[in-house]
């Protein structure tokens, strides 16, 4: 009875500001190591939930900062690096780590640190704008499919069946020979590869959002649909959908690796990590660091987003955790 | 227990053809995504191919050989025709059958990952019990983060780390090769690696969510031992998602070992696919696509009747 009161309550607030966050249906559903999650109270704020999570998460805290670094790091670059990236020395070629290279120099004389932090502005765009443009698209079709359902939804839905039953690796793989090498092509290829996750948890959260009474409210008084979809139904997915971000992130830039390692992706000079890698491998034996450093500074990143992205979805959405 | 056993049968078939219909369409649709997408390649194949200096009237013989001067449709509907009598069309390069040289690679392949499969199912399971038993402490933390870091880990630095260290530094093992056992044995661990993190880290957390059922209590209060109470009663139920998530995973391992298989050089299936994509082989390649994809298809499939099967749950709910 209190509950139903409860309800009542939020969703009449709901209705006033057309935002209630989605976890509040399904709290109850976290999961029971986070016996605290329940401190969560479906008033905080995302600035409260978030000081939860740093109060009581300190792994994805420290992510946080890392990530923010690791940011500032590849916007000032050209600041922050000892050499030039791509200025070759072939006097200085295959050098061991140590004062004036600290992790020594590759086949062609250039600094491998210097590498690696001009490395991180690639990973970090391919980690950003694929998945930013895939997530878009999804979100868009997830909402359609959802809000208008029938037909609609079935084509959408059958079209993201086929992207999910492809391994996305090889698909990626076909549209770079499609389209040929190169970062801008990477892009293309991981946003039309990715999308299809998210729009079908959009769908399945906009087949329960649509059926709420502050819908029905704007519904009644005419508001259009797309109107509805992208004001009162978006703002309602976005914990999800910021999870999701934070964790496709991580995928995006070992796709990006992955790619460019098979030789499809970032063509040379450019210094991809994943390219530096597969250029280094020839030296394993000799000169293990020329493929080791730019493979731990992709580990790295990737479980910084890994850890980001799991305390925030334990604050914001526990209810993706058993998705 | 109201259905009789052929009842239940039935279900069961029923069940399965419509989960089989299901998949039909989707089987088309990529099918169709691959076709389209390897058809809008810029330039012609042909040329590409033989090279730019050849005969414009031998190009133009070529390709009227291979059905290339068809409309797109036309050709779309002779290939899905050949393919399902297992016809995926002639190599480019290789100039031999596209079924003939998947089906040579692909035993490699599935010996891969089936050794892989054994490897990731060892580690994670075991891993996951023991964290979830010693939840919180210290054991728990050390397993935990080795599956994270499995799990955040590209595989080719795995297999960097692992060649240097095994084959290069103490030379347990050789350095690449697919030819007796123990040349499998490191791109087996390799691609086993990421899906023993995610097992062990399934595993646990089904496994601590289990353990604060009432009935575990129960089994507690009737004084079995807590080895008993996980074997017999919490272990049953916490592994039913992770049973799934194992067919899903070697239908993956099967169709997408591309990077375990190009560092050690294994001869298999994903191999063939960089091969393809390097010697810009069209039809090789979109037979390995289609094929791997029609692998996981049927994976999931699988996984899906299998969690059927498994939970009497959903087995009565149908």
């Amino acid at each position: 009875m209190v509950n139903d009161r409860k309800e009542l309550l939020v969703e009449h607030t709901a209705l006033e500001t057309g935002r209630e966050s989605t976890e509040r249906y399904f709290s109850g559903s976290g999961n029971a190591e986070h016996g605290d999650l329940s401190q969560i109270g479906e008033s905080d704020t995302w600035m409260d939930k978030l000081k939860t999570m740093v109060r009581q998460n300190k792994l994805a805290a420290f992510s946080a900062v890392l990530i923010i670094l690791m940011i500032l790091v590849a916007v000032f670059a050209p600041v922050v690096a000892p050499y030039d990236h791509l200025e070759q020395n072939l006097a200085q070629r295959l050098q061991d780590p140590g004062m004036v290279h600290w992790l020594g120099t590759d086949e062609l004389g250039r600094d491998v640190l210097s590498r690696i932090i001009f490395g991180a502005r690639i990973s970090l765009t391919i980690g950003l704008v694929p998945t930013l443009i895939s997530m878009a698209i999804g979100t868009v079709l997830g909402m359609w499919a959802g809000f208008y359902g029938g037909k609609t939804d079935f084509i959408i839905m059958r079209l993201a069946d086929v992207m999910l039953a492809f391994p996305s690796l090889l698909l990626a793989m076909v549209v770079m020979y499609t389209m040929g090498g190169g970062l801008v092509n990477i892009f293309i290829a991981l946003s039309l590869v990715n999308w299809a996750s998210t729009a079908r948890i959009v769908r399945s959260q906009t087949l329960s959002l649509k059926e709420k009474e502050y819908v029905e409210a704007a519904r009644s008084i005419g508001v259009k649909k797309w109107t509805i979809m992208f004001r009162h139904i978006l703002p309602n997915c976005l914990p999800s959908l910021i999870v999701l971000f934070t964790l496709n992130i991580p995928s995006a830039i070992l796709s990006e690796a992955s790619l460019s390692f098979l030789g499809v992706g970032a063509q040379p000079p450019s210094a991809s990590w994943g390219l530096m890698v597969v250029r280094g491998k020839k030296y394993l034996f000799s000169e293990p660091w020329l493929s080791i450093a730019p493979s731990a500074a992709i580990m790295i990143v990737v479980m910084a987003f890994n850890f980001l992205g799991d305390g925030l979805r334990d604050v914001l959405d526990p209810y993706l955790k058993e998705q | 227990m109201v259905c009789t056993k052929t009842g239940r049968g039935f279900q069961v078939i029923t069940k399965v053809l419509k989960r089989i219909a299901v998949s039909i369409p989707v089987l088309v649709g990529v099918v169709l995504v691959i076709f389209v997408m390897l058809r809008i390649v810029p330039g012609d194949p042909v040329t590409t191919m033989m090279g730019e200096h050849v005969n414009p009237a031998v190009i133009e013989k070529v390709s009227r050989e291979m059905g290339l001067d068809q409309p797109l449709y036309v050709q779309f509907f002779k290939y899905i025709a050949n393919a399902l009598r297992g016809d995926f069309g002639t190599s480019y390069r290789l100039n031999r059958n596209v079924t003939r040289i998947i089906l040579d690679s692909f035993p490699n392949t599935v010996k891969l990952s089936l050794l892989a499969a054994v490897v990731a199912w060892f580690i994670g399971i075991v891993a996951g019990i023991v964290a979830a038993i010693r939840q919180n402490r210290l054991l728990d933390r050390l397993f935990m983060g080795c599956a994270l870091m499995g799990v955040s880990m590209p595989v080719f630095m795995t297999a960097l780390v692992l060649q240097y260290l095994f084959a290069f530094k103490l030379k347990w093992f050789p350095v690449s090769g697919f030819d007796s056992f123990q040349t499998m044995i490191l791109p087996a661990i390799v691609l086993g690696w990421n899906s023993a993190g995610s097992i062990a880290r399934m595993t646990r957390s089904n496994l601590v969510e289990i353990m604060q059922n009432d009935f575990i209590r129960t089994a507690r209060a009737k004084g079995l031992r807590e080895h008993g109470v996980i074997i017999g009663h919490a272990l049953k139920n916490a592994m039913l998602p992770v049973v799934t998530m194992m067919a899903l995973q070697i239908s993956s391992m099967l169709s997408g070992a591309v990077l375990t298989e190009s560092v050690f050089g294994v001869p298999g299936i994903g191999r063939l696919a960089v091969n393809a994509i390097e010697t810009r082989d069209m039809p090789l390649l979109q037979g390995t696509v289609i094929f791997t994809t029609v692998l996981i298809i049927l994976g999931n499939l699988i996984a899906d009747l299998l969690y059927n099967v498994l939970d009497p749950r959903i087995r009565e709910g149908a």
